[in-house]
């Protein structure tokens, strides 16, 4: 492994921000046509095509600050699995609606947090993709907590459901507020976001609407990692890469 | 039309280009220009007196913006200005204030409702829903369907009394 500078801290953290937009967004344009009703459909298609276009930014930009002239789709379509540093969060199957929900709503009450620091980031280029994404994510953070609301506080079946969602997710929280190398590196800069900072923040968040969703937060406080630190993904990974890279590998450099 | 101020050029003239650019419009919603929507930011030249034009992106992952970018070459290849360069500007994030009263007199007439007046009113997590006009009826007496339409700028409404439903351009 190359050591640790902070030109290439700073591509594996913009690439790594990158993943975690890719990642989930591939997720839910998975839903594609299988929706409960066309408005959830385009709901979730929009919320993913923000995403994917955050991660094309940011790996634009970790392809400009490496200055080896990679290029967005480098990052996306020709890195293997342990090159990804997504929160595990973002790859977990689709399950039914409520986890797609839940998903969503623990990530984009991070990812709230965590654009309005990175808008304040020492990096220029960072700072604006946090400014400009954080009004999107915003957006998703309103529609899975609504939703979130409406199947806690629903039938008693949607109720148990949604309960399970939280508890089956919860363990891959904890990733969200943990540091790489990289991060703790540039933090020295104020360049990147000191995570275990938000954390607090977030718990309020997702405990406030937890409870006007009649669901309780989860007493079980372990978590599991790897991803984001060391590229060890949770089996459903390679296929996601399989499906997501399979035109750009059979035909290098192919375009529309 | 509120356009930052442009600087001093040599090539061209600024309004003859910004009168061409009015000529690009979005193809998701094709009455409105870039200018219109304030995705157009700034016209100047580069150090070798290239034309140059800055745009700033509505939504990151916004489909239309490769071809708008295409479009704003040709266009301007066509009209005499060879080679013009399209620089993407992320930095202030582009904001429904941007868009001209004209651009929001067009919309309304098209059918969409335009966003209200400023996106600076920090609304909490469930501020209480907005009234939004029907554009066909004018009666305030909507209800929102979903948050999403069939664009990511767009938000979808119904109209409670003319009972048709209606597209919201979300105010961010």
């Amino acid at each position: 492994m190359t050591e640790l500078n902070k030109v290439n801290a700073l591509v594996q953290y913009a690439a790594q921000i990158g993943d975690n937009g890719l990642i989930i967004g591939h997720r839910m344009s998975e839903w594609c046509f299988r929706a409960p009703s066309i408005e959830m459909e385009m709901a979730l298609m929009n919320c993913a095509l923000d995403l994917i276009g955050q991660a094309r930014e940011l790996y634009s930009y970790a392809g400009k600050a490496g200055g080896e002239g990679k290029k967005e789709d480098d990052f996306a379509y020709l890195r293997d699995e342990q090159d990804f540093r997504n929160l595990l969060l973002a790859e977990v199957p689709n399950g039914d609606w409520g986890d797609t929900i839940v998903r969503l709503f623990f990530m984009s009450a991070y990812n709230k947090l965590f654009f309005t620091a990175l808008a304040k980031s020492t990096d220029a280029e960072l700072a604006a993709i946090g400014a400009k994404s954080l009004k999107e994510v915003t957006y998703h953070l309103r529609f899975s907590s609504e939703w979130l609301i409406r199947l806690g506080d629903g039938t008693e079946e949607s109720h148990r459901r949604a309960q399970k969602s939280v508890d089956d997710l919860w363990a891959y929280t904890g990733e969200l507020f943990t540091m790489t190398d990289a991060e703790n590196l540039l933090l020295e800069d104020g360049i990147s976001v000191d995570v275990t900072a938000l954390k607090a923040g977030w718990d309020e968040l997702v405990s406030q609407i937890l409870d006007q969703a009649t669901l309780s937060v989860p007493a079980n406080n372990w978590a599991q990692s790897g991803s984001k630190s060391e590229g060890r993904h949770t089996e459903h990974f390679g296929y996601i890469i399989t499906d997501m890279q399979y035109m750009q590998r059979r035909y290098p450099g192919c375009e529309w | 039309m509120v356009e930052p101020v442009t600087k001093a050029q040599k090539n061209f003239d600024p309004a003859v280009i910004w009168a061409i650019l009015e000529e690009i419009k979005d193809p998701e919603i094709p009455v409105l220009s870039i200018v219109d929507l304030g995705i157009a930011r700034d016209v100047k030249d580069t150090e070798n007196g290239q034309l140059e034009i800055v745009i700033s992106p509505t939504y990151s992952g916004c489909p239309a913006m490769y071809m708008l970018k295409e479009q704003i070459k040709e266009t301007l290849t066509n009209h005499g200005y060879p080679d013009p360069i399209v620089t993407t500007q992320l930095s202030p994030a582009w904001t429904t204030d941007w868009m001209t009263q004209q651009g929001k007199e067009k919309l309304e007439a098209y059918g969409i409702a335009p966003p209200e007046k400023t996106s600076q009113n920090k609304a909490v997590l469930f501020g209480g829903q907005k009234k939004i006009s029907c554009p066909r009826c004018k009666s305030d007496n909507s209800e929102q369907i979903s948050e999403f339409g069939s664009t990511a700028c767009k938000a979808l409404y119904r109209c409670l009394d003319c009972r048709e439903p209606f597209d919201y351009f979300k105010c961010i």
